[in-house]
């Protein structure tokens, strides 16, 4: 079951560069949350901050608390330990090139340690029902590498890949954008599966898709967090003027 | 097309060339004898064919475990480190020093003390040859491992060393494996470490603690010789030398192939 996140006074820096300015919301669990906002305005980074992708980079740096449950995943947990909980699919599709179709959506679980061959027959095709992608692959699990997949095919394997590990949160920074219209329908489709199980936090360039995948969204501008409610109320009602704007098109 | 032309056609002069005159004189005994004593016809590399082996093994198990651990530390560890940027410059160094001056060093550092020629002075020099040039081949392909699938392996809380081991490694493998088999392809023919430090053999030996045989040190014995018998040996043995190392390369891309998917880059 997914867990809320509660994130206070975050501030994240590339450098000299304030990339996140006090940051502060409530995302709940089990729903989808959608992330808008025009490039760079920061909203990748603080998806990377909720996993501590963030702090991989070296001249990188963060301050401020995220709690995820009863865990501030910035005190009480190693980045290695939050990364289990809090699962991530990446912008392009990124399979593990030299592994199979099973191999990649085993991945997490072998390379920590986890070899129970059986179940993992069972995770393998549990994950791969849940991201929608077992029929087209059933039969090949072993056989064909996942790079040469299709792009979408290779998107759902990343998730797959990601709830094999049994996640509380599912990060995705805009998980459709490399992809054509009928592969992204299909992982908005499967948003709206999996928001039941878990919490789910999109980031999007995609207006219509952040209104139809998600109860809750954030609009970011410049590093801040603008006005973040529910989806509905951002896309009729926005009470900030510069959302507005952004929503209507006229900047961004 | 040209270009396709000119890289093939010195190979197959070379290898046509050397069937040509090295072919006739191979036979059972060839194989199966140690060298015949000057003034007798006939006797084979038998020595020097199980020397070279032994040298090349001895030298693999010195110079790829050592090579790949460094590029490893280099690509992934130690980037931007002063430690790797002296790891770096000391193995371009080691490239560009003169095979010979590699057969003195193991003299100096090992026969003199041992007070003896050693198969096993003749593999670690050969062995220190190969680093540099797996070490650097291995940090280039590890660079080329894309950002992205680091990051898929990080993001699914795989602790750094793992993901490093497990999966840029991995990745990265067909072309640390190229590396290796360019590194031991060159020193497979490697005759100038070997003079100070193998020395050669005429006997049956595969005691690391001897002298032993070796193909580039028995063609260039026999090349310099005077006499005809011992010519077409010596282009014999070049001819057993090339197809070894063939059958290595051939033997190392067969084994690391299989297991890799199809359509895997």
């Amino acid at each position: 079951m997914g867990v809320g996140i509660e994130v206070t006074n975050l501030n994240a820096w590339y450098g000299a560069n304030h990339t996140l300015q006090d940051i502060n919301l409530n995302i709940p669990a089990n729903h989808a949350t959608a992330l808008i906002g025009p490039s760079g305005c920061g909203k990748s980074t603080f998806v990377r901050c909720l996993n501590r992708m963030h702090e991989t980079n070296p001249i990188a740096r963060v301050t401020g608390s995220v709690r995820m449950g009863d865990l501030d995943i910035y005190h009480d947990a190693s980045p290695v330990e939050v990364r289990r909980r809090v699962g991530m699919v990446f912008q392009r599709p990124n399979p593990f090139p030299t592994m199979s179709i099973y191999d990649n959506v085993s991945a997490g679980l072998k390379l920590n340690g986890y070899s129970n061959r059986h179940s993992l027959d069972e995770v393998v095709e549990k994950s791969l029902k849940n991201s929608a992608l077992w029929d087209e692959v059933k039969d090949d699990l072993k056989k064909k590498s996942g790079a040469s997949l299709s792009g979408g095919q290779q998107q759902r394997l990343c998730i797959a890949r990601a709830l094999a590990v049994d996640p509380e949160v599912l990060l995705m920074d805009e998980p459709a954008s490399a992809l054509d219209p009928v592969s992204t329908s299909k992982i908005e489709d499967l948003i709206f599966q999996l928001k039941s199980q878990y919490t789910i936090v999109i980031v999007t360039h995609n207006m219509q898709q952040a209104a139809r995948v998600a109860e809750k969204t954030g609009f970011f501008l410049n590093g801040r967090m603008v006005e973040f409610d529910s989806t509905h109320k951002i896309f009729t009602n926005p009470s900030d003027k510069r959302t507005e704007d952004y929503i209507t098109g006229r900047f961004g | 097309m040209l270009s396709t032309v000119l890289v093939i056609v010195p190979l197959a002069a070379i290898f046509i060339y050397l069937i040509f005159k090295g072919a006739s004189s191979l036979n059972m005994d060839f194989f199966t004898k140690t060298p015949a004593p000057v003034g007798e016809t006939g006797g084979g590399m038998a020595n020097a064919i199980v020397g070279s082996i032994t040298l090349l093994g001895l030298a693999s198990l010195i110079g790829v475990p050592v090579g790949i651990g460094g590029g490893v530390f280099l690509a992934e560890f130690g980037r931007g480190t002063k430690l790797a940027y002296a790891v770096r410059f000391t193995a371009d160094v080691l490239n560009g020093v003169p095979s010979i001056v590699m057969g003195l060093a193991a003299y100096a550092l090992i026969v003199v003390p041992q007070h003896h020629f050693s198969a096993f002075a003749g593999g670690v020099a050969l062995g220190i040859m190969m680093i540099p040039t797996i070490c650097r081949t291995t940090e280039e392909m590890l660079l080329m491992v894309p950002h992205s699938v680091r990051e898929a392996a990080l993001g699914l809380g795989v602790p750094n060393w793992r993901s490093v081991l497990s999966i840029t490694v991995k990745t990265a493998s067909p072309g640390i494996i190229t590396g290796c088999m360019l590194a031991f392809a060159r020193v497979a023919g490697e005759t100038a470490p070997l003079i100070f430090t193998a020395l050669g053999n005429d006997f049956w030996s595969t005691s690391l603690n001897q002298p032993i045989a070796a193909l580039p040190l028995q063609i260039w014995i026999y090349a310099q010789s005077p006499y005809d018998d011992w010519h077409r040996l010596a282009w014999a043995g070049s001819l057993v030398l090339i197809i070894l190392i063939v059958l290595a390369v051939s033997l190392v891309r067969f084994v690391t192939s299989r297991g890799v998917l199809k359509g895997a880059s």
